[in-house]
């Protein structure tokens, strides 16, 4: 796969891509992005960044979005702090992260004052109600909207749902400490995976998007 | 409500925010039991119904869901100033929870963000990235539908709440099935709940 981020910008538009170009562009970019990003940013960062801007092809955002989510933080906070990082280094990490987090900061706090003052009628406690019980059908369906990512990965089918199993009956019933549930399940998984990926791996006729380029030509243009 | 915090207690809410921000994989969510776990059941710094109100309001309102963690810091610093909301001393309280609270949870994630994607972007092939990348993932999934679950049990497990529970499922149906749009939903919880029908 090719390295965009190594191009310059005259390859980049031959290739019907772009870069942001300052960090303040970047800032209100994330600004932006973020304001439009109600319970799903998801959706939101993929039409941004790659349908509008096209910052990221759509091989680039799946493979930075997939690291973006193993490590800890929220999604698009990483993701935020990834891009920016590749552009501009710390600096364009941080003004993302910046751009993402003030504007809905000040909104969220607005909010709440505001609703502190009504928050004893029982109308606004049964609204509120209903958008928790809202709030956690959609967090689970972004677990299930997770699912078909998983067809493509190394582990077999039965045992990555048994995983899910697990987990879900580790955290959501006997209520165990997350840290164990990660080290345990998830330390299982990936050594099953190492495992699993040291096989010869049959002919592929679809290419990988984890395979593909050199490492010595993946340096930051930072 | 009211509370006291002393400065050993302000440290302890920043430290839990730190130690639980390396543990948020998946997003700051799944942490949510382990955060209600210690400023509800074992400090008693907020009551449940704070707890859910801060998930939701940070979920209503735009921008990413770790904003929940700012508000739970506000209402934490709130809860701690005994003052009157909307005085100075509660906003001085309250900015000082959220500063904490949302340091605690960025500073420790966003500095291995930065590290570990400059890492595993120039080792992408490397067979231990492949192999923690995919092993892990399963688990992801199943943590964000255990948060799922725990959300929706948190107003109660007895079985009148049914229509509480009726409503997170199809609204978790419609979110992974249709394209509809998220505030869509959200309003409609909060019509439901205004006339007291869940």
């Amino acid at each position: 796969m090719t390295n965009y981020s190594d191009m310059k910008d005259g390859d980049l538009a031959l290739l019907g891509r772009s870069r942001p170009l300052s960090l303040s562009q970047l800032f209100w970019a994330f600004t932006w992005l973020s304001l439009q990003g109600f319970g799903g940013v998801l959706a939101v960062v993929q039409r941004e960044l790659v349908d509008k801007r096209r910052w990221l092809s759509r091989e680039e955002f799946v493979e930075e979005w997939a690291v973006a989510q193993v490590l800890p933080g929220a999604n698009v906070v990483n993701l935020s702090l990834m891009l920016g990082d590749r552009y501009f280094g710390w600096r364009g990490g941080l003004t993302a992260l910046a751009g993402l987090l003030c504007f809905p900061l000040l909104i969220v706090l607005v909010v709440a004052v505001v609703f502190a003052g009504v928050s004893d009628l029982p109308q606004v406690q049964g609204a509120l109600r209903g958008m928790s019980a809202v709030a956690a059908g959609m967090i689970a369906a972004v677990g299930l909207k997770l699912l078909p990512s998983l067809k493509t990965n190394v582990l077999p089918a039965l045992m990555q749902y048994g995983v899910i199993a697990l987990t879900f009956v580790a955290i959501a019933v006997l209520r165990m400490r997350l840290i164990w549930v990660l080290l345990l399940l998830g330390g299982l998984g990936a050594l099953w995976a190492y495992r699993l990926l040291a096989r010869p791996r049959p002919a592929q006729t679809k290419p990988d998007p984890d395979s593909g380029s050199e490492p010595a030509k993946t340096g930051d243009t930072a | 409500m009211n509370i006291t915090l002393t400065a050993a207690d302000w440290l302890l809410l920043l430290t839990h925010f730190l130690s639980l921000s390396l543990l948020a994989i998946g997003g700051a969510v799944s942490t949510l039991p382990d955060m209600h776990r210690m400023l509800v059941n074992d400090q008693r710094w907020l009551l449940d119904s704070q707890f859910n109100a801060s998930v939701a309001l940070a979920q209503a309102a735009p921008g990413p869901n770790v904003l929940f963690v700012a508000l739970l810091g506000w209402n934490v610093g709130l809860n701690a100033s005994g003052a009157i909301a909307g005085s100075p001393l509660a906003w001085a309280y309250g900015l000082v929870g959220m500063a904490l609270a949302m340091l605690g949870v960025l500073l420790p994630s966003t500095t291995l963000t930065l590290m570990a994607s400059r890492w595993a972007h120039h080792n992408r092939d490397l067979r231990a990235v492949r192999a923690f990348k995919q092993g892990m993932a399963p688990v992801v999934v199943g943590l964000l539908l255990a948060t799922g679950a725990i959300l929706a049990l948190n107003p109660g497990n007895t079985p009148d709440h049914w229509p509480l529970w009726l409503l997170s499922g199809v609204c978790a149906l419609l979110v992974w099935r249709t394209k509809l749009h998220l505030l869509w939903l959200l309003g409609a919880g909060a019509l439901l709940g205004w006339w007291g029908l869940v």
